[in-house]
């Protein structure tokens, strides 16, 4: 392969690191209104007024917008295919407010500080709710958070809302009870995580303007651009086909912008005023006001024989969407459908349970998206398992886990909201992916623990995980070649490059099939108006279900070349090639420049344009294996990473710097959500972490060695055999952190995130015992 | 309040209240790659050159600025494409939003640090935060630009 599997810097790269404007808030109209919004101080209230005489009158402000100025539309702010697994139990602006941080009313003014001015101009007269903190209190609470009688679900998710309920699910693959009583070991465990925060560089951001043609233009910071802009069209009862929505270059998402935020108030507001306005969430908005990790708890039985079979998987979980059940049932199930394949040999599993409103900050999607909390109770219960047994956990692994060629009855049942798809593991490289990482951590010489000369316990500690390649059967990717004059393309996709470098791979797949110099692959992405349909960048659907779109177009522009070629030198098409430079055939030749400008200036004018799309028909996982070795302190219970090593199946890398990027960033959050990343609620619902201050994301100062390798591996779906690789790196720290330390002092840390004083805690009560 | 600063080698005055911040001030002028991250200091993105110095922008009165040189990366094109090729090589560069903040940053160390040591670079950039790269895509991009003399 000539331009697949090959390192090039990214497309945008170069322009954005000299400062060009490319991001959302460096487009907005440069008069735009300042919309800021009034949030709630109480975690759950009803809105009896609002007075904004005060607000309106002052000088410079344009607009008031309070929940009586919206029809009460439901809706759901996820951001997914339609009809949405989410349940509608959103509007614009509601007379109830959930969360602390819930907008109450939303304020545009000529500049910041008179919207500020307005907002505290605002009389606002609550009626306090007693809230619901603590998610295992909330199932059939006597308090109810959606008591009102619009919302619902688009079709069966569970949804329950008296019951505090935002969706439900149930598997059985066998029968689980019993296979673990005929079992030799048995292991019932609980594990909890928390809400992290997806903390992106660029604060969500969106702005608004009527263009020219009286088109309502939204710029996005948002991974979703054409769900945004059907989203918006139902909320707001606003035709379709006069909405735009561009989606510029993003600084960062991680799934945190799958979902609408701004985009209903600037658009509201530019309708309103005919004037154009701008959003900028403030950093405390983007913690309070945004969405985070659904925190999860975990009830896992794990049984298996004396020879180290595994047999059974039993696991109930409870998930606490927050306030708005966006994503509830989807992330969920992929705690379930993305981890429990990986051991595909056992007689029965059951996974089941619900997901409860709570009056916290919504949770919605984010990078692992339920398979790295689900990653961190398997894996950290395989290993417990493990000790019962007196298995080494790596040869439990390697006789339990799957292999090429092989299932799991999961795939058939479960998907993301609905029914799966079976589908055989064609590309599995899991056994190398163990064997290599053992090999680059130096597991046999480390393998459990080494007591350091100062006293500190050096040890190592292993997960296996899993991911998809995007939905199968919903997720549709879609390109448009355009042939220009002196030869060179344009591949318009609906894709959604938010930083993961999608225009780059994008570009080199269509080079590759072309055979031309990716310089010659001009793209664009993500313009409703202008490029082709997408889904957006979640799932991990990029490489796999986008980059099957660009291929299948690419092929197809090869095709129209050639036959346009063969038409120039009047040769039969079956003689006649491309290779990428001309057409030749039988000795006569045209070069690709020659032929373009006939094309569109001499003879046989004709514009050639190619367009295809794809669907997946199964969702080919990645796979990994993660191995860290850390430093632990027993005296203080400080916890220093001295390397992470993985190894990582995504099939063939399109580019393999920026496929390890991916890894290694996804490595770096799920470190960070395994060891520093703690969200503090005081306890009359308030964020404590909502700042960057409180809110401790890694610096490079702790990230200092990662080996990042991956296995040679083809998968025949894939675009030259490639899967995704967005997702699957962010899996294994948690469980792969919480073995070491297990290995190290002999504490099993089971609420996420480790942190020295529950590992120092654990360490003392263990010498108590003893 | 009238505040004179050069930025990027030109003279500019500009209209400042006494509690605008120069990030504030230098963004509504135009200077659009000097982003907004955090609102609290932590993370760099909204970094600049003072007489040579990365500060952070969105803590720094506009007003002290006045009578002293301000770099944003439009003043060293040069050093930022020269910067972005190594980032690039290594895709290190990912989403980008703080890649101006990180090229002022490299800058101002190639000239402050001789040969500095993995943790001497490190401790230098440990406000540039970045939540894309993981950081060590970054340490080897950092290492081969200062090889560059």
């Amino acid at each position: 392969m000539k331009y697949v599997n090959k390192i090039r810097p990214s497309v945008d790269g170069k322009g954005l690191m000299m400062g060009k404007p490319g991001y959302t808030d460096d487009l907005a109209e440069t008069n735009s209104l300042i919309v800021r919004v009034l949030r709630s101080p109480h975690p759950y209230a009803k809105i009896l007024k609002i007075n904004k005489e005060k607000a309106e009158k002052l000088d410079g402000v344009e607009c008031v917008l309070t929940h009586k100025d919206f029809k009460r539309i439901p809706m759901t702010r996820a951001g997914q295919g339609y009809p949405e697994p989410s349940p509608h139990d959103k509007f614009i602006l509601d007379d109830h407010v959930r969360h602390i941080g819930d907008e109450v009313a939303a304020v545009a003014a000529a500049d910041r500080e008179t919207a500020d001015k307005a907002l505290a101009l605002l009389e606002v007269e609550y009626e306090v709710l007693e809230p619901i903190l603590d998610f295992e209190n909330a199932y059939e609470s006597k308090i109810i958070i959606h008591p009102e009688p619009e919302i619902h679900e688009m079709f069966p998710i569970g949804f329950k809302p008296k019951k505090n309920v935002a969706a439900a699910y149930m598997m059985n693959v066998g029968d689980v009870s019993k296979t673990l009583a005929e079992c030799d070991v048995v292991i019932e465990e609980s594990f909890y995580t928390q809400a992290q925060a997806h903390v992106m560089m660029e604060p969500h951001t969106a702005n608004a303007r009527v263009d020219f043609q009286g088109r309502l233009v939204i710029y996005s910071s948002t991974q979703t651009p054409f769900h945004v802009r059907r989203i918006l069209s139902q909320a707001m009862e606003y035709p379709l086909s006069k909405i735009r929505v561009i989606k510029p270059r993003i600084g960062g998402g991680y799934g945190g912008k799958q979902c609408l935020h701004g985009e209903f108030l600037v658009a509201a507001v530019t309708l309103r005023t005919g004037k154009p306005s701008k959003i900028v969430y403030t950093r405390k908005e983007v913690f309070e006001s945004t969405f985070s990790r659904h925190p999860m708890r975990f009830d896992i039985k794990l049984g298996a024989m004396k020879d180290g079979t595994l047999k059974g998987i039993d696991v109930e979980v409870l998930s606490d969407t927050g306030a708005y059940g966006e994503h509830a049932l989807t992330v969920f199930m992929v705690a379930g459908s993305k981890v429990f394949p990986l051991y595909n040999k056992v007689d029965s599993v059951r996974f089941g349970g619900k997901v409860v409103y709570t009056n916290h900050t919504p949770a919605g999607a984010f990078r692992g998206y339920g398979a790295i909390q689900g990653n961190y109770a398997l894996e950290s219960a395989v290993d417990m398992l493990c000790e019962k047994l007196g298995i080494d956990p790596i040869e439990f692994r390697n006789k339990n886990m799957i292999k090429e060629g092989e299932t799991s009855p999961i795939f058939a049942i479960m998907g993301e909201g609905t029914e799966g798809t079976a589908m055989n593991m064609e590309s599995c490289k899991l056994e190398y992916c163990v064997k290599r990482g053992t090999e680059l951590i130096g597991w046999n010489e480390k393998y459990p623990k080494k007591v350091m000369a100062d006293g500190k316990i050096r040890s190592v500690g292993m997960a296996i995980a899993m991911q998809g390649s995007g939905i199968p059967y919903i997720d549709m990717g879609s390109a448009m070649i355009k042939l220009n004059d002196d030869g060179f393309f344009n591949l318009m996709v609906g894709a959604t490059e938010l930083g993961q470098g999608s225009d780059t791979i994008l570009g080199q797949i269509a080079a590759e099939s072309l055979g031309v110099d990716p310089d010659k692959v001009i793209i664009y992405s993500s313009d409703s108006d202008l490029t082709p349909f997408d889904t957006g960048a979640y799932a991990s659907s990029t490489t796999y279900v986008s980059g099957n779109a660009v291929k299948r177009t690419a092929d197809k522009m090869r095709e129209m070349i050639i036959e346009e070629g063969a038409k120039a030198l009047g040769t039969p098409i079956s003689e006649t090639d491309f290779d990428g430079s001309s057409i030749e055939s039988n000795g006569k030749k045209i070069t690709l420049s020659e032929l373009s400008n006939r094309l569109y200036y001499s003879e046989n004018q004709k514009q050639l344009v190619a367009v295809e799309s794809y669907v997946g028909t199964k969702s080919p996982p990645p796979f990994m294996a993660g191995f860290v070795e850390i430093e632990v302190d027993p005296g203080t219970g400080k916890i220093e990473l001295i390397d992470y090593a993985a190894v990582v199946d995504c099939g063939t890398t399109i580019n393999p710097a920026l496929a390890r990027v991916q890894v290694e960033g996804g490595l770096v959050q799920g470190i960070g959500m395994a060891i520093y990343e703690d969200v503090v609620y005081s306890s009359s619902g308030g964020l404590i972490t909502n700042n960057m201050m409180n809110y401790r994301i890694p610096t490079r100062k702790e990230i200092t060695n990662m080996h990042v390798e991956f296995a040679d591996s083809f998968e025949p779906s894939g675009p030259y055999g490639a899967k995704s690789v967005g997702e699957i790196g962010i899996d294994t720290p948690p469980a792969a952190i919480a073995n070491a330390i297990y290995n190290a002092v002999g504490v099993r840390i089971q609420e996420l995130p480790i942190t020295p004083e529950k590992v120092l805690m654990g360490i003392i009560k263990q010498k108590d015992k003893e | 309040m009238k505040t004179k600063i050069n930025v990027n080698g030109t003279m500019k005055i500009f209209e400042v209240k006494p509690d605008d911040y120069l990030l504030d001030t230098l963004k509504n002028s135009g200077y659009v790659s000097v982003r907004r991250g955090c609102d609290t200091t932590s993370c760099g993105v909204c970094t600049v050159l003072l007489d040579g110095d990365p500060i952070a922008s969105c803590s720094y009165l506009s007003c002290r600025a006045d009578g002293h040189n301000v770099t944003t990366v439009e003043g060293i094109p040069e050093e930022a494409a020269l910067i972005a090729d190594f980032f690039g090589y290594e895709g290190a560069d990912q989403c980008g939003y703080c890649n101006p903040s990180m090229a002022l940053t490299l800058y101002a160390m190639k000239r402050e640090l001789k040969n500095p040591s993995d943790d001497e670079i490190r401790t230098y950039l440990v406000g540039n935060l970045c939540r894309c790269s993981g950081y060590v895509a970054q340490h080897r991009a950092i290492r081969a630009y200062l090889e560059v003399e």
